[in-house]
């Protein structure tokens, strides 16, 4: 359609994954002798392809809130939110790859609890078996991959029906759709960040973890949907895209931001000052093995949106918004990676070869998905029924 | 000094708005408008400057966060040392997670009241004085333009009246200040 990928875009996003598949296999090269090796390849597949397939999915969430709300701002940027939703089909293929092979190898010491001999032995595992087995987390597993893609689905094909046919019937059955999704995501987004990230730490338990990880899925999207549309603004595409959606969404990033760092501090805080031992270690192993990380990512991603995205010129500058954004990009992928490294590798983990390649090979697909996804589609939904109000947004 | 002011009235905002635009573009100087509600985007055309509240915002939240941390630090470090989840009692900084939630809450107390004090001193609108809008009816569903001849020197006011007419309005009003 009218938005084509660059030559330049192209050689970046293939160069990235050529780059990271290069850097992975070093890793693997300097590390296969290693006798974490198995455990830390697959726990740098679970952060990478985690935080990958988040970024679509706060996305498809974030297009759901907009159609449940009935907002009128977003029509602009609206192809750029499906877009960046697109990946979903793909981040779910890699991520459902990877928990398949930790499924066949037992858990490889990530998911302690499918190992056989550690259900055998240990008691507290065994108390949480009746949830945290092989077929119910699969049963689990495929029922959040089939909402997201039924869903994700029926956006994209209503938003497409929509350029075509006009009228506000499609308006209204995305209007309930939306909300309905809502209602599966409240739920799904607690119970999957449970399974997929906090059993890896399998004794240890918190109920806002499932926010926690929605928090910074969100903010990372948010600042992923702020990059693209700024990416194509400076192509010239989306003339209608002025300062104030800029604005806007880079509110959202620093509502988000603020977002993440309460739930992050709600959660210390409390574990912290109840002090129960069960419940402290998590932060315990955190604190000695990861400490510089741990607290580093916290400044990262609340300090450095707080501080310099908190004046409304800030959030209209172009330069500070990419500046920011990818610093607190790679602030979520490093809270992403204590999160899974803390739990599954404890000491023997670290940032290497392993973990840059596969984030890069990661970030170089993500990039592609997105631009041909947005080569797909027109990038202005011309019968969205508040594009009108969209084009005059001024805030 | 005396001097004449306009009060040109209007039912719409939109109305006001884009008379407002024609006006300024033909160089006139619009003192004032009263309306029962916020006019999204008036303050551009008519050349009001930016507010400072956001500066004092800041400033009364600093003098928040600072009486929060001494009050704190004496009344629970200093002058009784409490036991906080039997932790070291002795310093503020170990203890310093169990204070963010007040140190926030103070500091956004003091921020909001700062603020809203600040605002209605400013703008002269404490409880109990005098109204300064011309119109009764712009608390209601009226909107008013005013237009002072000592700002707009290089125009008489027979011009003035030209404009109005040719652009229109709900009601003008002309009152002498002594």
């Amino acid at each position: 359609m009218e938005f084509q990928i660059t030559k330049k875009a192209k050689n970046v996003a293939f160069g990235l994954m050529g780059l990271g598949a290069l850097l992975t296999i070093i890793g693997v090269a300097l590390s296969a002798s290693d006798h974490h090796f198995f455990t830390r390849f697959m726990a740098s597949g679970l952060i990478s392809g985690f935080f990958f397939f988040a970024l679509g999915l706060g996305a498809l969430f974030f297009l759901a809130l907009k159609y449940a709300t009935e907002t009128g701002w977003y029509a602009a940027v609206k192809r750029v939110i499906e877009a960046v939703a697109g990946f979903l089909p793909v981040g779910m293929i890699i991520l459902g790859v990877v928990l398949l092979v930790l499924t066949i190898a037992d858990g490889a010491h990530i998911y302690s609890w499918m190992d056989p001999e550690v259900q055998a032995h240990d008691e507290i595992v065994r108390h949480k078996a009746a949830y945290l087995n092989k077929p119910f987390f699969w049963i689990r597993t495929l029922a959040y991959f089939t909402t997201y893609f039924l869903f994700w689905r029926g956006f994209k094909n209503r938003s497409l029906e929509e350029d075509r046919v006009g009228g506000t019937e499609l308006h209204f059955k995305n209007y309930k759709r939306g909300a309905l999704f809502l209602v599966f995501f409240a739920v799904f987004s607690s119970t999957s960040a449970w399974d997929w990230i906090m059993s890896i730490d399998v004794h240890w338990f918190s109920t806002l973890f499932g926010w926690y990880t929605f928090a910074g899925m969100w903010c990372s999207t948010m600042v992923v949907l702020v990059l693209t549309t700024l990416y194509l603004k400076t192509l010239g595409y989306l003339p209608n895209v002025n300062d104030s959606h800029i604005h806007d969404l880079g509110k959202w990033t620093f509502a988000t931001s603020f977002l993440w760092s309460y739930m992050w501090f709600s959660q210390f805080m409390l574990i912290w000052y109840a002090n129960i031992g069960e419940e402290v270690v998590y932060f315990q192993t955190r604190i000695a093995e990861f400490k510089v990380l741990y607290f580093g990512m916290f400044i990262i991603n609340f300090a450095f949106p707080m501080l310099i995205l908190m004046s409304r010129d800030a959030k209209r500058n172009a330069g500070i918004l990419v500046f920011v954004g990818l610093m607190i990009l790679m602030g979520h992928w490093l809270d992403v990676y204590v999160m899974v490294s803390a739990g599954a590798l404890g000491a023997n983990a670290k940032i290497g070869a392993l973990e840059i390649g596969m984030a890069l090979l990661m970030a170089g697909t993500f990039i592609f998905v997105v631009l041909r996804n947005l080569s797909k589609a027109p990038l202005t939904p011309v019968n969205h029924p508040f594009l009108d109000e969209s084009n005059h947004h001024e805030i | 000094m005396s001097d004449k002011v306009l009060y040109v009235m209007y039912d719409d905002d939109e109305v006001l708005k884009n008379s407002a635009k024609k006006l300024v573009a033909k160089g006139v100087k619009i003192a004032e408008v009263f309306s029962p509600f916020p006019i999204h985007g008036i303050d551009s055309i008519i050349g009001v400057k930016n507010t400072r509240l956001g500066i004092m915002a800041f400033l009364y939240g600093l003098t928040g966060l600072t009486l929060a941390t001494i009050g704190m630090r004496f009344l629970m470090i200093t002058d009784w040392p409490m036991n906080i989840g039997g932790k070291p009692n002795f310093s503020y900084l170990e203890n310093m997670l169990a204070f963010v939630p007040i140190s926030f809450e103070f500091t956004v107390m003091c921020a909001a009241h700062g603020m809203a004090i600040t605002y209605l001193l400013r703008n002269k609108t404490l409880p109990g004085m005098p109204a300064q809008n011309p119109d009764p009816r712009t608390t209601d569903d009226k909107f008013v333009m005013e237009i002072r001849l000592s700002d707009n020197q290089n125009i008489s006011e027979a011009d003035l009246d030209g404009m109005l007419q040719e652009i229109g309005f709900f009601e003008l009003d002309k009152k002498e200040i002594k």
